[in-house]
């Protein structure tokens, strides 16, 4: 899998061809942004600095990187299937952000986005992933889950344990940029070699188009059924266009494996259960993201991924493994603790609400995980997690009996 | 342009079958029209600033639409949309606009001295009278795909011809982006200040993008004439006033448009207009003459009587609540205005708003009274 990233040529998929021929080529010969038929007037056109957006009110990664400069050199590229950078940074410009938390602020179309405009795309990377340099590090890749040790947690304390990541299909457009057809394809592709999975992974699909009233209410209240976005932060990045067409979701019978086709990247892939088995978790994590791996490449495709920048996924944010390892925790002393941030921050974990992102804890009860994505593997993040929940508990377990806890020394960073 | 549309060529190696959107459970103009032979005819064009079918179609593939109010379910680009892409449209058009065939031709007519009576409807019932429409600037590209620069540059044209009017016309723009609080809270007082749009159906067709960024508000010192800058369209002018004297409304309305097209004129600019579409809009419900001439008016028997709606549909009305389109009428007062934007002229449809509005108060009246209102029924305009 990490060595064989070269592309499979298939008539199916001559666009693959057509990006390796390279950027400038292709897009020389396929786009001519201004279409000029004889007698008839060209666009009207402006310079870089006439069309240059206002972020003067703005907080995200994208206007911290986007000068005027680097709009003006990239603003008239495209990537070989005319993504351009209006539309890789729209979403940022629309939502200027907010004071206090830095979203990205700009998506890619495809694989390519993050050739074509690396000039701006590593300027955010870096400061998103803590200052990994993609023009110089390379991103380790290990989805051996017979490293992990100490993985299972005092369920006094842990509720349930979560892995997730996304997966994208070479060859195949990015929910920002993809058509119908593509998307289509993403789908039967998924479906597909999901449909190959068996033992404890033997599942379903349930398309969004075509799914009973019966079979949404069984998937709502298994917590499991997701939404047209809302977020405009997903809506101005067109992610949301022609919804819900090829939109799904396939889980094993166990339902302990999930995957969702074409939310916000192609594939999201869910592993799941209830209580603090996070290493049983980890393992059916690894085992069904391999063998999914396998079933596409026996039918000639593969997943987006390179040395520079792993797994490659629609938000800059999730580049690496795109994994994002969590539990749900009951700390209701150590949470009132005005420590409890730094010790997160040491442990390189953040809170979040049970309800996910952006949602406030409810009866002491956090969603614990990683910061990280890039520039650490699967098995270091999650040993990351594993020892950090550890840690938080132990440190509940010393404030129930009132003993006094330390804030632990911070994790060493490569920046 | 707006997003995800990826470039017309690349999509092409897919056939017209794999992109053809699904419409099963849609319910809109373009939904009805659109047929698979249509879309693979029309799928390989653009307008010559790029604008593409998908472009102009995705508003109405989002939003299936609602089970009685049909949308229309596209937009245009350019002005070109409407050339490149009448295969699709004229039949939305003419579903739109009650048969309007793409021969026909429809007739401007700005002169408001041509209108008849309208400075007299009863202020006990009519509480505000007004009249609005929308223009575009020829040569620069419409909401859903202009570019920044382009929206920049429409705003600064339009700043620059308003600066110009005089007398009662006189008055002053607010940038959105620019605005003082101050100038915020007095410009939601007066009822002007327009927000960012929140309805899927123009979210969709990107015309938010890069909000505020080139949008504001023009107004004259007396509050009468009101113009939005790049709002759904590029300008959406307004004249109001309260009370029921519509035909002062009017006046100020062509005398502003008409002072207003030639200061454009003389900065070499043209608003978009045909022969056949007259005033060129964003969206096909509004060619024409993309005018709605209202009134707010208290009918709180009229509303409820049995052949309240006969009437509206005979005098070619419709009611809407005192918020606008899709709300609610409050206290039995109703905004009522004009049905059709395409096939009469200006004069045309404030007369029969004019004339309508008249019959709507005579027929309150006798309500009132207990009297009957079978000899007032008018024939179908």
């Amino acid at each position: 899998m990490a060595s064989s990233f070269s592309r499979i040529l298939s008539s199916k998929r001559s666009v693959g061809l057509l990006s390796v021929v390279g950027g400038s080529v292709a897009a020389g010969f396929l786009l001519h942004r201004e279409h000029v038929t004889a007698g008839e007037p060209l666009r009207r056109r402006y310079p870089a600095s006439a069309e240059y957006p206002d972020l003067r009110k703005h907080n995200n990664c994208m206007a911290s990187h986007l000068t005027p400069a680097i709009y003006a050199k990239l603003c008239d590229k495209t990537t070989p299937n005319g993504f351009t950078l209006d539309q890789a940074i729209q979403t940022g410009v629309d939502n200027p952000g907010h004071p206090f938390i830095k979203t990205v602020g700009m998506v890619a179309g495809d694989e390519e986005t993050y050739e074509v405009f690396a000039d701006l795309l590593d300027p955010v990377i870096k400061e998103r992933h803590n200052g990994y340099d993609a023009r110089t590090m390379k991103h380790p890749t290990d989805l051996d889950a017979t490293k992990i040790h100490s993985g299972n947690f005092d369920e006094r304390y842990v509720l349930s344990s979560r892995v997730r990541t996304g997966r994208s299909i070479r060859g195949l457009s990015l929910p920002p940029a993809c058509t119908r057809a593509e998307r289509r394809e993403v789908e039967r592709v998924v479906v597909d070699a999901l449909a190959g999975l068996k033992g404890d992974l033997t599942g379903r699909y349930y398309s969004l188009t075509q799914m009973t009233e019966k079979e949404q209410q069984q998937l709502i209240d298994d917590h499991f059924l997701f939404d047209k976005p809302v977020s405009p932060l997903l809506t101005c990045a067109g992610m949301a266009r022609d919804w819900p067409d090829a939109r799904g979701i396939w889980h094993n019978n166990e339902k302990t494996f999930l995957i969702w086709v074409n939310e916000e990247d192609h594939t999201r892939v869910i592993s799941m259960e209830k209580g603090g088995n996070m290493k049983r978790v980890f393992e059916r994590f690894c085992k069904g993201l391999k063998e999914v791996e396998r079933l596409i490449q026996e039918r000639g495709w593969e997943f987006m991924w390179n040395e520079r920048l792993g797994y490659v996924l629609t938000c800059p944010s999730n580049l690496g493994t795109g994994l994002r390892a969590g539990v749900h925790v009951k700390l209701p002393l150590l949470s009132k603790d005005p420590r409890f941030s730094k010790i997160l921050d040491n442990l390189r974990l953040q809170k979040r609400g049970t309800g996910g992102v952006d949602t406030a804890a409810v009866g002491g009860v956090f969603d614990i995980s990683n910061l990280d994505r890039l520039g650490h593997s699967e098995v270091q993040l999650v040993q990351t997690v594993i020892d950090g929940v550890n840690y938080l508990i132990e440190c509940e377990k010393r404030l129930e009996k009132g003993q006094d806890i330390k804030v632990p020394p911070p994790i060493r960073q490569f920046k | 342009m707006p997003f995800g549309n990826t470039h017309n060529q690349a999509k092409l190696k897919f056939s017209s079958e794999q992109e053809y959107p699904d419409l099963s459970k849609h319910n809109n103009h373009m939904a009805k029209v659109l047929t698979p032979a249509i879309y693979e005819r029309l799928r390989s064009k653009e307008t010559p600033s790029g604008f593409t079918l998908d472009d102009v179609i995705q508003t109405g593939v989002d939003n299936p639409g609602h089970p009685f109010i049909m949308t229309v379910g596209c937009v245009a680009g350019d002005e070109e949309t409407y050339e490149v892409f009448k295969e699709l449209l004229d039949p939305v058009i003419e579903a739109r606009h009650g048969g309007y065939k793409p021969t026909d031709k429809h007739k401007t007519d700005l002169n408001s001295g041509n209108l008849k009576g309208g400075d007299d409807l009863d202020p006990d019932y009519v509480l505000s009278s007004r009249v609005r429409t929308g223009r575009s600037i020829r040569g620069f590209c419409l909401p859903p795909h202009c570019s920044r620069g382009e929206r920049r540059a429409v705003e600064k044209l339009s700043v620059e011809a308003l600066a110009s009017l005089s007398g009662d016309l006189k008055g002053k723009y607010y940038a959105l982006k620019n605005m003082t609080d101050a100038e915020q809270q007095q410009l939601i007082d007066d009822h002007f200040l327009f927000d960012k749009p929140v309805s899927p159906l123009l979210l969709a067709s990107g015309m938010a993008r890069d909000w505020p960024d080139g949008r504001g508000i023009w107004h004259n010192d007396n509050k009468t004439f009101l113009v939005w800058v790049n709002e759904e369209d590029h300008l959406r002018v307004i004249s109001m006033q309260k009370g029921g004297n519509m035909k002062e409304v009017f006046d100020r309305f062509c005398t502003g448009l008409t002072k207003i097209e030639t200061l454009f004129k003389e900065r070499g600019h043209a608003f978009m207009w045909n022969e056949h579409l007259g005033y060129v809009l964003t969206c096909p419900s509004n060619l024409g003459t993309g005018l709605r001439a209202g009134v707010h008016v208290k009918l709180p028997n009229m509303s409820k009587n049995a052949k309240f709606e006969e009437v509206l549909t005979k005098l070619r009305l419709q009611k809407r609540g005192t918020g606008g389109v899709d709300t609610a009428a409050v206290g039995g007062v109703f905004d009522i205005s004009n049905a059709d934007r395409i096939g009469f002229s200006e004069v045309e449809l404030v007369q029969m708003v004019v004339d309508g509005v008249k019959l709507l108060v005579e027929m309150e009246k006798r309500l009132e009274k207990g009297q009957s209102i079978d000899d007032l029924m008018p024939a179908q305009k």
